[in-house]
């Protein structure tokens, strides 16, 4: 134990998150998945978006099928006759982007939001924190989904929508930790100082507010993927031209009856794979910050 | 205990008052109507008849005034594509949401809970380790997913359940029903799989950490002590310690799986009240909207009352406050 | 009189990630009808475990190594589950530290005393009730019938401790084990309890096994003292005997650091250093590091020295002061 007293915080941090071979194989899992959404375009035979590109002779072939365009058809097509596995690489890509903009634009805003309401105390304190948790009891999918239609459809109001949904699960968790904070002697003597106040949150509560924060943005990342492919499913996500992973799915829907099954089930594992490897490895950052379950 | 009552029902019409002014502005002053009722052929004075009778033309505060005057009443407006009052139309689909989401939160309720308690009382057997994995996929898979494999599954390849529809219902007190029938029934249990998923999964680590902590007091020791049999432990004991925070949840879910009904209604065609509302969005019928929101916070803040009472009735110290 | 208890060389151990912790290495003591048993030592010397093994409640990863308990006659250790259970509450009870923690708050005091008499006899409601009343009664509970009903919020902090010391006295158990059961009352009141439960010891013949940190409240109470360090009993003998004329060094220690025995304005002595690891101890004493009479002897385990009614393991044990 004293010999890793002295290494970084987080060398020590990966050490523990390393014994947990189940969470490490996850986070490859999530690396690998990003390096493939992000390299799509130089990985798959076929650009997607490209309307011009899609033949519907191609159209709704099961895998192995070789199309106009010559090559095999590893994953099959979709109804419109696009490359399953092209546009599966395409739409983890947006599943990505929107998870992570939106998650990243969630937590600053919740996070000033929260610590702001702990900061300034008063009538300030609890009127934020009341309607924080009146929208906290009120079913995320709900809220993007009356937003999302009536901003209408495209990638940058599905974000507003997403951070609408969820910034406030950020602003309760710093709430939280920055109000336990700002109790303690050394904060309040920080304030008796001329010490500007800004500073002193910045300083002092925000610190504190990170590693729950952490863990919140990486269930939040997941939750917004989710979220964004069941709007995309109902319809109400992107534009039918950009398929993300929701819409495929939703797309292959109708033809599952027919036996046509892997214009859904194919989206749908790379969907499932996503999102659960995020979540195992946010559950293990949980429990190493979990000072309860600290042995 | 009466003070306590109406001290809640005061906060209650307080975010009722919020929530209607909320959504009315949220979804009046966004999106234009106009354009999906009207056809675009149609002539500038049908188009002012229209906008008229249906008192778009009025400034929002007072549109916003009428609404509220009529919501008091009852009057929730009519719907601008089916031209039927909206309570009605709402009203009219209530029973099938209801009915679907009941069964689903019981059921994951009584399943979560009782798989948790094994999961945290015997943490390491290999039960418990499998009650965990399928928790952890609950959470993690979306639900209209669930809800395909589920089809795919026992609809398309097994073809051991009809994949949507209500079945054949049988009217009690004056109101279709699927449960008492057993086409009916048949019908219904994959849509309240589906939703219940989720909530299966969110029971059973709530029970699971409840059952840990709760093992580990001196209340459990001392019961032990006195050599009271482990099933009247877990039975007398235990059940009563971790039903709070179930009962909390309990009733939060019941709402947010009201919401969730919207995904399971869609791809089950299930004729709820979920269905109703994404058709709606669909075509900005809007006082569908306003009045399915309304009507949604109420039944969240009549919901969160009645826990607050079952608490008060469960924990002899908040009742004593509360008198 | 008659024995009830007889512990020979008990052993409980709790099987970590990181090692054996040996927290109960090796006690033995007796036990007879209605005797006032003190167990006294600081936290982690073993004493609270010593309690647990001997209802057979040692939680997961510990768990007894070898020894035996004989109960009336009986050896638990190696009993199935199902006979302790039967034994626990009927033969020997137990109470613990804070009468918050140890009553559900949401039953009713019927209820709980209720459960515990089912545990091991079946009667009518109308038995169970007098018999409810008759022990409440015994503890001090005024008016107790009224006060059934009541929650355990309803009672004060001395008042839930009789409580559940009238649950652990519903059936004449032969041997009640106190775990520190009045540390977390005001002093007046546990001066209150400390006297009823020596003439409920005395009146009902059952056998008491007070556990502490603190030897003033055992001494006024125990007939005979167990000094227990790092999971072994370094002394034993008559509660007189053993404060007047302690011979292992950190019974004189512990003797030293009570208020009680200190000069006026000079400040309390301590016993330097801390309780060692249970993980880590060595071949030797484990009080060596400690001691300021240790000398190289000392790396060995002493033994168990003993005369009559008393005994020690020490290498250095302490004068005999006037010796009869």
């Amino acid at each position: 134990m004293s010999a890793s007293d002295t290494q970084s915080p987080l060398r020590l941090f990966w050490r523990e998150f390393s014994e947990n071979k189940f969470a490490v194989g996850s986070l490859v899992v999530v690396v690998l998945l990003a390096v493939v959404a992000f390299l799509a375009p130089l990985l798959v035979p076929q650009d997607p978006y490209n309307l011009e590109l899609l033949s519907l002779l191609d159209a709704r072939r099961p895998p192995g099928f070789v199309g106009s365009g010559g090559y095999v058809h590893v994953l099959g097509t979709d109804p419109q006759g696009r490359d399953l596995l092209s546009a599966i690489f395409y739409g983890l890509r947006i599943s990505i982007i929107i998870g992570l903009a939106a998650g990243a634009i969630a937590l600053v805003l919740g996070t000033i939001v929260g610590i702001f309401a702990a900061y300034a105390g008063g009538w300030i304190e609890t009127v934020l924190m009341r309607v924080i948790d009146l929208q906290l009891s009120f079913p995320a999918i709900l809220l993007a989904l009356v937003l999302v239609a009536l901003l209408g459809q495209g990638k940058g109001q599905l974000i507003a929508a997403l951070v609408a949904a969820q910034y406030a699960y950020f602003a309760r968790t710093a709430y939280g930790a920055a109000k336990a904070e700002r109790r303690k002697d050394y904060v309040e003597a920080a304030l008796a100082t001329p010490l500007a106040g800004y500073k002193v949150a910045v300083r002092h509560l925000l610190p504190n507010c990170m590693p729950p924060l952490i863990v919140v943005a990486t269930v939040q990342i997941a939750n917004a993927i989710s979220l964004e492919a069941t709007l995309s499913f109902l319809g109400l996500g992107l534009p039918v031209t950009e398929p993300s992973l929701g819409m495929l799915i939703s797309n292959g829907f109708p033809y599952m009856m027919s036996g046509r099954y892997w214009i859904s089930v194919f989206p749908g594992i790379a969907l499932i794979i996503l999102i659960v490897a995020i979540n195992v490895v946010g559950d293990q950052i949980r429990d190493q910050f979990n000072p309860r379950l600290r042995k | 205990m009466l003070g306590f009552v109406i001290q809640r029902l005061i906060q209650a019409s307080l975010v009722m008052a919020a929530m209607s002014v909320i959504v009315f502005v949220g979804v009046y002053a966004i999106g234009n109507p106009i354009e999906i009722i009207i056809p675009p052929e149609a002539t500038q004075e049908i188009r002012e008849a229209t906008i008229r009778s249906l008192g778009l033309d009025l400034p929002l505060w007072k549109q916003y005034f009428i609404f509220v005057g009529n919501l008091t009443e009852g009057d929730f407006g009519r719907s601008f594509i089916y031209n039927l009052p909206v309570l009605e139309l709402i009203l009219g689909r209530l029973p099938a949401t209801l009915e679907l989401v009941l069964i689903s939160v019981i059921s994951a309720t009584v399943g979560g809970v009782v798989l948790g308690i094994y999961a945290g009382y015997r943490p390491d057997s290999i039960i418990a380790k499998t009650i965990m994995a399928v928790s952890v996929l609950g959470f993690s898979v979306p639900s209209f997913w669930v809800g395909l494999i589920l089809i795919l599954t026992f609809a398309v390849n097994l073809g051991w359940l009809p994949a949507g529809g209500r079945g054949e219902t049988v009217s009690l007190f004056g109101v279709q029903w699927s449960f008492l029938t057993f086409d009916g029934l048949s019908h219904i249990v994959l849509p309240a799989l589906n939703l219940a998923f989720f909530k299966l999964a969110m029971m059973i680590r709530l029970a699971r950490a409840g059952t840990r902590e709760t093992m580990l007091t001196d209340t459990i020791k001392f019961a032990r002590a006195a050599g009271i049999s482990e099933g009247r432990i877990l039975r007398r004991h235990l059940l009563k310690l971790i039903s709070i925070p179930i009962i909390t949840v309990f009733g939060l879910e019941l709402g947010s799986t009201l919401a969730f009904a919207v995904v399971t209604e869609t791809i089950f065609s299930w004729p709820g009240v979920g269905k109703l509302i994404i058709d709606s969005i669909a075509v900005l019928d809007r006082p569908v909207m306003v009045a399915y929101l309304i009507l949604t916070a109420l039944l969240f803040v009549l919901i969160n009352l009645t826990v607050d009472l079952v608490f008060a009735f469960i924990d002899p110290r908040i009742r004593a406050k509360g008198a | 009189m008659t024995l009830v208890l007889d512990v020979q060389d008990l052993c409980t151990s709790f099987h970590t990630r990181a090692g054996v912790v040996k927290a109960v290495n090796g006690v033995s003591f007796t036990l007879r009808k209605g005797e006032v048993l003190g167990l006294v030592g600081e936290s982690g010397s073993g004493k609270t475990v010593t309690g647990f093994s001997l209802l057979g409640l040692v939680d997961a990863p510990g768990r007894i190594d070898r020894g035996r308990i004989v109960l009336n006659g009986q050896d638990l250790v190696g009993l199935p589950e199902r006979e302790l259970r039967k034994r626990r509450g009927r033969d020997i009870a137990m109470i613990f530290q804070d009468p918050i923690a140890t009553l559900n708050p949401l039953l009713s005091i019927r209820t709980q005393m209720t459960m515990a008499l089912d545990a091991h006899a079946s009667m009518g409601r109308a038995a169970a009730e007098k018999r409810c009343v008759e022990v409440l009664e015994k503890v001090g509970i005024p008016d107790p019938r009224s006060r059934l009903d009541n929650y355990p919020h309803e009672f004060s902090g001395g008042m839930r401790q009789r409580v559940a010391i009238a649950i652990a006295l519903l059936h004449n158990p032969s041997v009640i084990v106190a775990d520190e059961p009045t540390t977390a009352l005001d002093v007046s009141i546990q001066a209150q309890i400390l006297h009823e439960m020596r003439s409920l010891a005395q009146e009902t013949g059952t056998a008491l096994i007070w556990i502490s940190h603190d030897l003033a409240t055992v001494s006024s109470l125990a007939t005979r003292l167990l000094v227990m360090y790092a999971g072994r009993v370094v002394e034993e003998g008559p509660t007189a005997e053993v404060l007047n004329n302690p011979r292992h060094p950190y019974t004189r220690g512990l003797i030293d650091s009570l208020p009680a025995t200190a000069e006026p304005g000079k400040p309390l002595s301590q016993i330097p250093g801390t309780t060692p690891s249970l993980l880590s101890l060595g071949q030797g004493c484990p009080f060596k590091p400690r001691c300021t009479y240790a000398t190289d002897i000392c790396d060995t385990a002493p033994a168990l020295s003993a005369v009559t009614k008393r005994a020690w393991r020490c290498h250095h044990p302490l004068a005999m002061e006037g010796a009869a």
